[in-house]
Formats: structure tokens, C-alpha cells, sequence
């Protein structure tokens, strides 16, 4: 090893033996790293990874409050005071509450349920890009960190529907069979959102510009949601397409499910179901192999 | 010209099987370089000509020209070299000579530009640090740090005591991460990284901080690992620990092998230079 450097150097550098190199490598057997791994193998690690995805989830919870001092219970005065805020908004001062009865319970429904979606997609789009430095040290299927991310949103629902049924009950709403139905809508939320999780996750990974324009779309999302009003009250004189359109948006229909169940008592009409289970299916499918496909790229270049 | 190579992949199966005669799997190659070529991206704000603010920012769209802030970085220039079962290879230059970056590619973690990584098994890098929060007590950090590693949870309450021994924090592993010393984090991380048995480990930097004596703990498990007929790779600026720990040094100048071979000789070289 103690030839001229130059000579060293030139040898390693002008690449004059890579077929030795590489036909040592094969006659050891070794392999080349970089490969994405097929679905169902893909899908396997994942499932290998779930205890790393839970306890990531839960972590970056109890890590996101740990500096106020009220601590966890952020994670119920959060939905309690946005609830607030929009019923005082919408609610006293632009007045709709007159042409919707128990509007704070419908209010209130509407919010929690969108901010969910909503949440899923503002995290899920920085789920990559602001886990750079974990996607490059360690080997995991990337898609961890979307589906953490979703997982954690989760985690703070729970406290969100907690603070729902205790208010839609304040405002004299009954108990009802109904509400047995509440796991079944939000597991096809969930569904939804993992899938949109995923997409927004490549979406965020590779435009960086995504960030400053998320905010913009989630809220123009939020307006076009039914939240604070009723669709077929809003749309009743305009062209049945419209209100068509308006409904099919997931983040309608899962509200629109939500309501009848808490509010109105009605089992959900044939269409919402429909609705709401092809954007849980669509979303999954699409979202996942979108993420999928870039598998080998996360982090890189 | 083809003479230095053959002599490379000659002369390094040799060293170590004087040093480990008795493991069969020593000497056969884990990783085999060839020709690497690593080039990445930056981004962020670079130009001096850059002056950073919306106007310049629009003009740039208009003119039609690309990112300026997007610069192309020729970190590794073709580097080949193999290692074999049991080694222990340093890896030594200045900063910026694109150490890590070579760590990474051989972790899988960057695409080649050109050449190629061939590799036995999983290298992984000793990286964990990247998946702790340094909110949560050292006691959540281990089970997260386990957990992204792969581990399963019957391997992580096996491997807990050991954990927090081999870190020698003590109580402190009730609380929260950010309380600690430096030197207690780098403790803590090198004893969650190092709990999993790896078949080729990579090493930044992790031997820098710590006390003398956890120097000569985190020495005896990386000389353990060696036994155990892994391959370690070791990146420091540290001398004196990559001439106790390693029986190769590799010398990367600007991207290129400088020189290659004993780690006295290299780095009684290094030192001149």
C-alpha cells in the first residue's frame, strides 16, 4: 500500500476494473442496496414496523405539549377553544344559527370532523420533508412516517370526539341507537385520510412549495365543506349539479354522515354511504401506490 | 494500471485473518465499493450574487433560469475499495472530503451517481439519534429508538437493562432527554444503536463525546462486534480512537482515496500532510 498516491488514486478513480469488482461481488453473493421492494413485500415490512409507527405516533404527542404548562390537556382545549372561536363567529355574529336549529351541535360537528381531514393532510405533506434526517440514517418503509402521522391525528380525535358528544349532549340532543355508528364513519375517515396522508406525503417530499400553498387550500377546502352552512339549504336555487359536486366532496360527506348520526337521528341515506366508502377505497388505493412508487427516492438528492 | 487494484483485493483479506484465524466467515468480502461516484443536491440560499428577496426571486422565474439555489455537490469521486469480515475501517480526512457521504452510500441512503455499492446483508448506519425527541425521557427514547431500529417488543425489554447500563445514566433515564449533558446523549445514543447486532455497522462521529471510560466500553463492543466477524466502519476526527479501533485506514482528500492500507502508515501521513 505504499505505491505513489497518484498512481493510488488514478487506479481507483478511472474505474479501468470494475468488472473484477463486480464479479467479486457475485461470485460472494453480495447485492446492490437501492431497490424498491415489491408491494406485498413492501406491505410485510410495514406490518413489521407497527410497533415503531405506534410508538412514533404517541411520542411526538406527548413531545408536542410537553413545554406548556398545562400539558396534555391542550389536547382537549384545542378542539373545545376552535369550537368556541367558530360559534362565535359564525354562530353570534354573522347570525346563521337562525335557519339551523341546535346550530352550535352542527357547528361543532362540522369542525372537529374537518379538522381532522384537514390536520391528516397539513402533517401528512410535511410527514417527509421534515423527517429528512431519520429517512436518511435508519431503513424503514418510508411510509411509516405518513402513516404515523395520520396515527397521531387519530390519537387527538379521540379527545376531539370526547369534547363532540359531551357539547352535542349539552345542547340537549338525545342518546341515541345511532351513535353506535360513529367507530363506522370514522374508520372510513381514518381509511381516507391515511390514503390522502400518503399522497400529500410525496407531494410535500418533492414540491417544496406545498407548505405555503397548503394553508390556502385547506381553507378554501373548509369554506367549500358545509361546515358553517347547510349544502342543500345554500344550493336549493341553484342547478342540481352544483349540489351534486358540493356533496360528493369527502370532506361533506363524512360531515353530512357525522350529523345524522349525532344530530338528526336518521340512519344516512344509500348515497352518503356510497360516498363516503368510495373516497375511503379510492383514496387508500391511489394514495398508497402514489407514496409507493417513490419509495427508493424519499430523502435523496 | 491494473496492478494497484489487484493488490488491493489481495493484500486486504489477509489482515484479517491473521487477526481473527478462528472464525471461518473471516475474510470473505461484506462491502465492495466500485467506483463510486456520489453527487447531491443543496438546497437553500447559496449565491453571493443571490440577493435573496422577492424580486430577485421572480426575476429568476421570468429569466427562465433554474434554482440558482440548487447547487450540485461532487461529494465522492471513485472510490472502490472492499471490506471484509472482522474488519474495522477507519475512515479519516479533513472536513468536507465526503466521509458521510461514503457512509451513506454504503448504507443504501444515497443513489450512486455512477459505479456501484455491493453489500452483504443490511449495513446500517449508527444513526439513531435522528429518531429520539429530545423532550421525552431517556426511558421513551430507548423503546422509540428500538422500535425504529426494527426491533421487535420481546427484543426491546430484553435488551433495556443492558441499555441503560451500558449508557451509564442512571436515574437520569426518568427524564427528559433535553436535561442531559452532552455527553450523557451521546452515551445514551451510542448504547441504543449499538444494542442491535448488526452485520455491517457505520459510525459517525459517535466515539467524539463521552468520558474515558465510556471510550474504552464503546471500544470493547465495537472490538466485540469485530469478533462476532461483523464489519465496522469508523469516521472520526479522533485519531487516536481509529488507531486503537481499526485495523485499516482509508484517507479520503476532495472525494478520492488519498491513501489506503495500516493505520500507522496512513496516519503518520496524514499528520505530515
Amino acid at each position: 500500500m505504499s505505491q505513489p498516491e497518484s498512481a493510488l488514486a488514478e487506479a481507483q478513480g478511472g474505474g479501468r476494473a470494475p468488472e473484477s469488482l463486480a464479479a467479486l461481488a457475485e461470485r460472494h453473493g453480495l447485492r446492490r442496496a437501492i431497490a424498491r421492494p415489491s408491494m406485498p413485500a413492501y406491505l410485510r415490512q410495514l406490518w413489521d414496523r407497527r410497533h415503531f409507527i405506534l410508538t412514533y405516533a404517541t411520542s411526538r404527542n406527548v413531545s408536542k405539549y410537553s413545554e406548556s404548562m398545562l400539558g396534555q390537556l391542550w389536547q382537549v382545549l384545542t378542539p373545545l377553544l376552535n369550537a368556541a372561536v367558530y360559534w362565535l363567529m359564525f354562530g353570534v355574529i354573522l347570525g346563521q344559527s337562525k335557519q339551523i336549529d341546535n346550530y352550535p351541535a352542527f357547528l361543532i360537528t362540522g369542525v372537529m370532523v374537518f379538522t381532522f381531514t384537514q390536520r391528516t393532510v397539513i402533517s401528512g405533506a410535511k410527514s417527509i420533508s421534515s423527517n429528512l434526517s431519520l429517512i436518511r440514517a435508519l431503513h424503514f418503509p418510508r411510509a411509516a412516517l405518513p402513516l404515523a402521522y395520520t396515527i397521531q391525528e387519530l390519537q387527538q380525535l379521540g379527545y376531539s370526539m370526547a369534547v363532540l358528544v359531551l357539547l352535542v349532549l349539552v345542547t340537549g340532543e338525545p342518546v341515541s341507537w345511532l351513535w353506535l355508528l360513529i367507530p363506522v364513519v370514522l374508520l372510513m375517515q381514518l381509511v381516507f385520510n391515511i390514503g390522502t396522508g400518503m399522497f400529500m406525503a410525496r407531494l410535500g417530499a418533492f414540491m417544496r412549495d406545498m407548505n405555503q400553498l397548503l394553508p390556502f387550500i385547506t381553507r378554501t377546502w373548509l369554506y367549500a365543506s358545509g361546515v358553517f352552512y347547510a349544502i342543500d339549504d345554500r344550493t336549493k336555487d341553484l342547478p342540481d349539479i352544483l349540489r351534486w359536486v358540493l356533496e360528493f366532496n369527502p370532506a361533506a360527506a363524512y360531515i353530512e354522515f357525522m350529523r345524522d348520526l349525532l344530530i338528526y337521528q336518521r340512519f344516512p341515506e344509500r348515497w352518503a354511504w356510497v360516498t363516503c366508502l368510495f373516497w375511503a377505497v379510492f383514496a387508500l388505493i391511489v394514495g398508497f401506490w402514489y407514496f409507493w412508487r417513490a419509495e427508493e427516492r424519499y430523502g435523496r438528492g | 494500471m491494473a496492478e494497484p487494484t489487484k493488490e488491493l483485493s489481495q493484500v486486504a483479506p489477509q489482515i484479517p485473518q491473521t487477526q481473527n484465524p478462528q472464525n471461518p466467515k473471516a475474510g470473505s468480502p461484506t462491502v465492495i465499493v466500485d467506483g463510486l461516484h456520489i453527487i447531491y443536491k443543496v438546497y437553500g440560499s447559496s449565491g453571493d450574487s443571490e440577493k435573496g428577496n422577492a424580486a430577485s426571486a421572480l426575476m429568476r422565474i421570468l429569466r427562465r433560469q433554474g434554482r440558482p439555489q440548487m447547487k450540485e455537490v461532487h461529494a465522492v469521486k471513485g472510490v472502490s475499495f472492499v471490506a471484509h469480515h472482522g474488519d474495522a475501517i477507519g475512515i479519516i480526512g479533513r472536513n468536507g472530503s465526503g466521509k458521510s457521504t461514503l457512509l451513506r452510500a454504503i448504507a443504501g441512503l444515497l443513489p450512486p451517481h455512477k459505479g456501484a455499492v455491493y453489500t452483504n446483508g443490511q449495513p446500517s448506519l449508527l444513526g439513531v439519534n435522528a429518531a429520539l425527541m429530545k423532550e421525552l425521557t431517556g426511558e421513551r427514547n430507548i423503546i422509540l429508538g428500538c422500535y425504529a431500529m426494527g426491533m421487535t417488543p420481546g427484543e426491546v425489554r430484553e435488551k433495556y437493562d443492558e441499555i441503560v447500563d451500558f449508557s451509564g445514566i442512571g436515574d437520569f433515564v426518568q427524564f427528559p432527554m433535553s436535561t442531559y449533558s452532552s455527553g450523557m446523549g451521546a452515551r445514551l445514543r451510542f448504547a441504543i444503536s449499538s444494542a442491535k447486532t448488526h452485520d455491517v455497522l457505520l459510525i459517525d462521529e459517535a466515539l467524539a463525546t463521552g468520558d474515558r471510560d465510556f471510550k474504552r466500553k464503546s471500544q470493547q463492543r465495537i472490538k466485540q462486534m469485530r469478533d462476532a466477524a461483523g464489519t465496522v466502519f469508523l469516521v472520526a476526527h479522533n485519531l487516536d480512537v481509529i488507531e486503537e479501533t481499526c485495523n485499516r485506514v482509508i484517507w479520503l482528500h476532495k472525494g478520492k482515496i488519498r491513501m489506503e492500507g495500516d493505520p500507522q502508515e496512513v496516519l503518520e501521513a496524514y499528520n505530515k500532510a
